[in-house]
């Protein structure tokens, strides 16, 4: 039952994954690009996730844990210059 | 232990007269006085004993695995050499002392001059091959700092660097011959190797080892073609000439030929290197003598010619040479020395020493002319004077050769002919200036000089008449021990006399002496011609024509390989890596199939997506934040091809170091054009690109390698066997990284620390507003209220995160890196968030101090260990049971840990915070993209 579960949610988030690369590569202008990098670091969390169950361990929970809290300073920042201000001022 | 002594006392009492000029010039000239005498009394004290042959000795291993060891002895060579030293030492003292100007240091001046004495002690003492090394290179030093003493003059500067350059190779080549000399007898204790002469001279490397060894030799002895050294430093003060240039330094080259002549001396080689070198050199000097119009600068030329006769005489090596060429090392000393001394007494008292200017000085100088006009004839070899005696006997020696040198009468003609020439300069330099016509006027009005500079020249002077009187008496027993010491074959029954009827020598004497007195005559005529029209080969420009082509080579191979853009010195970089690497790499790649089954479908997914995301970023390079948008994305798949690879401690790193890359390119970015200039592709675009491929398939090829590495390699077995009971924890990259190769940790920490404060370095000059208030027009798109809010709460949970990670990382992936990290970004959040001004205003983190505690507890972890009698870093753990947390585990890992976390974060906060604040400086503006094409 897992397993089968496993690979459907691996392929999902895979193709999710080239999706967002997608709109990063192609999209028109840099606020949609700063969208598809966040939604990449979402769906890298759910790959840990899946990694996780997949290997029966939590080695990798703390990564997870790390992109969630701090991946969208990166956004943030991206935004910010997108606009035209210094990141901190 | 006295024989020590007798090196230490001068070397040590150096210090002494620069302390006593606080007391004035003549306590500081007592001082060195005093010096002087207390190292003569300890020698005197063992000159009976060394005179009947039982010379102290003296051992004391020093670096026994290298052979060297500090031995000393007093042999005949050794106490007729240090005898020289220490007493033309104290007169030379004497001398100085009136004759040093007012404005020149006196106390500095003997230092360099005790220090000198001790060396050269300890040159002629030395009973090991490698200690006279040391000391050799110490004389060296000395002389350098004393012929530079008058450090105003261009000339004294000059010459002092030409002689250390050029004794300075001698050493160097002495040092090589020592060592090959070392090696093959198997021992560096002269003693031992004069019992091993035979085998040494039929062995292969005799020739290289004695070839190296007379190289160091003829340097400093200023033999041909190494002799323009020496009148280049004449421009020392003249006691400095007449100590190190008559007497002592330049003879520590031929004392040490006579040292080594017991254990290298008799072969063919030998003759014809040493006898050869030493006759040219005779000529040579003598001859160049005679056209010199400097008084010192001919008694230069004179002291080489001089010693290219003792070198031909040890060169010639029979029993009676190797006697008369120690014997002249004797009377030269004597001679020369007080001739410097009275040149020294005319150029400070007339003011000049050129003899076009110098004439009939007997009259106003009524003392010294006389005594000069002595030491001037036993130079010229008129006897009944101590130079006629060893002038006669090297004439007597050129006669019976041990091996064959062209026909029979061919060297005592050439030695007649140097007699001759000698006679030649030695009537130049006492007629010339003591006796003939007055010039009008000299430069100053020339009157006797203090009876300090006189009494020197007159002793000595002295001692030329004695010996010359009765040799038998004073010189013969020295000069018998030296000479056994200087000689593999029996020398006993040494004999001198100044009548030994009529010889082939007395003849050849007699013919040098009248001719000699011709060529003077003759020398108005021929001496102008040499000035004027024939230009002599001069070693002097020679030398200075190599250094100058010297420096500009050097100077256009840096210009070759790094002309001040960053672009050329990378690429020289990456070429070497890839010849380097790629050459090893090609003899050790191994045969591999690939087969289908070896390639992980589920890798191909995450393979493309990567590939993808490079391919944009290249696509996108020249719009920058576009780029950094997909760079980032590459980082986060990079990421997770990490975890791919079960690599947890490197996925968190990577991850973590990423905001902190995005923020610091973006501060930089706010400063630069959005877009970078359009290059036009040109070759070197196609050189770039090859090298890049090149680098590329090396750097790939290794990885590859390593990652196919099978896991049970034997490094990998150790670490993850000893990584807990060695270290004390399971995370063996954690281990590894402060326990393992801690030392390499620190090392990097400190690195970090060094960066960050460059960078600060960097900034500083440029204008940064030290107070910060917020911007003129604050609105709402600065400082967004959600994002201060999620900012504030975010900050504690990240900091327990932080202190978590850092707190597990012993055992499971983390550590004081990531955790650094982690606090770096919740903090650069705030800034991020509120602003400069507000967050500096809550929050005053000063940066600098914290760089230097983080490497200070990393330090003091390491040398706590020291401290209970560990080597540096060793850590140390125990396991502790607490009542309600259960078994938990101390490690000072941890504390080191800790400075690595607060070097982190002080480096990483340093740098941003000071970037961001650079769009508000005085002195630096975004760059246009017209300004950034430039």
């Amino acid at each position: 039952m897992i397993p089968i579960a496993l690979t459907i949610g691996f392929s999902a988030v895979m193709v999710s994954m080239f999706m967002a690369l997608f709109r990063l590569i192609r999209g028109p202008r840099l606020v949609d690009r700063i969208l598809a990098l966040d939604t990449l670091s979402i769906n890298a969390i759910a790959l840990l996730m899946l990694v996780g169950i997949y290997l029966r361990s939590d080695m990798f929970f703390e990564a997870a844990l790390l992109i969630a809290m701090l991946g969208f300073v990166g956004t943030v920042s991206l935004s910010k210059h997108a606009v035209g201000r210094s990141v901190i001022e | 232990m006295t024989l020590l002594l007798v090196i230490l006392i001068p070397l040590l009492g150096a210090m002494l007269p620069p302390l006593m000029m606080r007391w004035g010039r003549g306590a500081s000239a007592g001082s060195a006085i005093l010096v002087t005498l207390a190292a003569l009394g300890a020698w005197g004290s063992m000159v009976p004993a060394a005179l009947r042959g039982e010379g102290a000795t003296f051992k004391l291993p020093w670096i026994p695995a290298l052979g060297l060891n500090l031995s000393l002895t007093l042999d005949g060579l050794a106490l007729l050499f240090s005898g020289l030293i220490l007493g033309i030492g104290l007169l030379v003292v004497l001398y100085a002392k009136d004759y040093l100007y007012k404005s020149d240091p006196m106390g500095r001046f003997f230092a360099y001059l005790l220090l000198f004495m001790g060396a050269m002690l300890g040159v002629v003492l030395s009973a090991n091959l490698l200690l006279t090394v040391v000391f050799w290179e110490l004389t060296s030093i000395t002389s350098f700092l004393l012929i530079g003493f008058w450090g105003h003059r261009a000339d004294a500067r000059r010459g002092a660097r030409m002689a250390l350059t050029i004794t300075g190779l001698g050493g160097l080549c002495f040092l090589g011959g020592a060592l090959l000399l070392g090696h093959l007898a198997g021992t560096f204790e002269i003693a031992e190797l004069t019992s091993l002469r035979d085998s040494t001279l039929s062995h292969g490397w005799y020739v290289p080892a004695l070839v190296l060894i007379l190289l160091g030799a003829f340097t400093k002895s200023a033999q041909f073609p190494f002799q323009f050294w020496l009148p280049q430093a004449m421009a020392a003060p003249t006691p400095v000439s007449s100590y190190l240039h008559s007497a002592t330094m330049v003879k520590a080259g031929v004392f040490l030929i006579a040292r080594l002549h017991p254990a290298l001396g008799g072969s063919e080689v030998w003759f014809y290197l040493v006898g050869g070198v030493g006759l040219a050199t005779l000529l040579v000097g003598a001859f160049l003598a005679n056209l010199a119009y400097d008084l010192k600068g001919l008694l230069a030329y004179s002291t080489v010619s001089h010693l290219g006769l003792i070198v031909a005489l040890l060169g010639i090596g029979t029993q009676y040479a190797v006697v008369a060429a120690i014997f002249h090392i004797l009377n030269h000393a004597l001679f020369k020395a007080s001739l410097f001394m009275s040149a020294g007494i005319v150029d400070h008292q007339a003011g000049t020493r050129d003899l076009r200017s110098l004439g009939g000085l007997w009259r106003l100088l009524p003392f010294t002319a006389p005594l000069a006009l002595i030491a001037a004839a036993a130079m010229a070899g008129l006897p009944p004077l101590n130079g006629f005696l060893s002038k006669e006997l090297f004439l007597e020696q050129t006669l019976e050769l041990p091996f064959a040198a062209g026909p029979w009468w061919l060297v005592p003609a050439l030695a007649t002919l140097g007699a001759l020439l000698s006679m030649g300069y030695a009537v130049r330099f006492g007629v010339n200036t003591f006796l003939g016509p007055q010039p009008k006027t000299f430069p100053k009005p020339p009157i006797e000089p203090p009876w300090g500079m006189r009494i020197p020249v007159a002793l000595l002077v002295a001692g030329c008449v004695a010996i010359g009187l009765l040799p038998d008496l004073l010189g013969a027993p020295i000069v018998e021990l030296a000479a056994a010491a200087s000689s593999y074959l029996e020398v006993e029954g040494v004999h001198f006399a100044l009548w030994h009827g009529f010889t082939p020598a007395l003849l050849m004497s007699g013919i040098a002496i009248v001719g000699g007195v011709g060529l003077w005559y003759l020398q108005r005529w021929f001496v102008p011609v040499f000035d004027q029209s024939i230009p002599l080969p001069s070693g002097e420009r020679l030398f200075r024509a190599t250094i100058a082509g010297l420096v500009d080579l050097s100077r256009s191979a840096k210009r070759a390989f790094h002309p001040g853009k960053l672009q050329t010195a990378i690429a020289w970089m990456i070429l070497s890596v890839v010849l380097l690497v790629g050459s090893a790499l090609l003899v050790k790649l191994p045969r591999w199939t690939p087969s289908p089954a070896d390639i992980d479908p589920s890798l191909l997914g995450g393979v493309a997506l990567l590939l993808l995301a490079i391919g944009a970023a290249l696509y996108f390079h020249r719009r920058r934040a576009v780029s950094l948008a997909i760079l980032g994305a590459v980082g986060l798949l990079l990421s997770m091809g990490f975890v791919y690879l079960s690599a947890p401690d490197l996925a968190l790193t990577q991850l973590s170091v990423e905001v902190s890359t995005i923020v610091l390119m973006l501060l930089a970015l706010h400063l630069l054009p959005a877009q970078s200039v359009k290059e036009r592709v040109g070759l070197h675009h196609l050189r770039d690109g090859v090298l890049a491929l090149g680098a590329a398939v090396v750097v790939g090829t290794l990885t590859w390698l390593l990652l196919i590495d099978p896991p049970t390699s034997a490094t990998s077995a150790y670490y993850l066997a000893q990584s807990k009971p060695g270290g004390g924890g399971t995370n063996v990259v954690n281990v590894i990284l402060v326990d393992f190769r801690g030392f390499d940790t620190f090392g990097e920490v400190i690195v970090l620390g060094i960066a960050a404060l460059g960078v600060y370095a960097m900034l500083f000059g440029m204008g940064l507003p030290t107070r910060w208030t917020r911007p003129e027009t604050p609105d709402e798109s600065a400082y967004p209220l959600m994002l201060g809010v999620v900012a504030r709460v975010l900050l504690p949970l990240a900091l327990v995160v932080g202190i978590y990670l850092f707190l597990r990382g012993h055992n499971e992936p983390g550590g004081g890196f990531v955790a650094g990290l982690v606090f770096s970004a919740a903090i650069i959040l705030q800034y991020l968030a509120s602003g400069i001004g507000w967050t500096q205003h809550k929050m005053n983190i000063p940066f600098h101090p914290l760089i230097a505690l983080g490497i200070f507890v990393a330090g003091l972890t390491g040398v706590i260990a020291i401290a209970f009698g560990q080597p540096f870093l060793r850590s140390w753990f125990e396991y502790y049971h607490v009542p309600i947390l259960g078994e938990i585990e101390l490690a000072s890992a941890m504390a080191f840990d800790l400075g690595v976390t607060l070097t982190v974060v002080g480096g990483l906060l340093m740098v941003l915070v000071n970037l961001s604040k650079l769009p508000r400086s005085t002195s630096v503006r975004p760059l246009t993209l017209a300004e950034e094409e430039d």
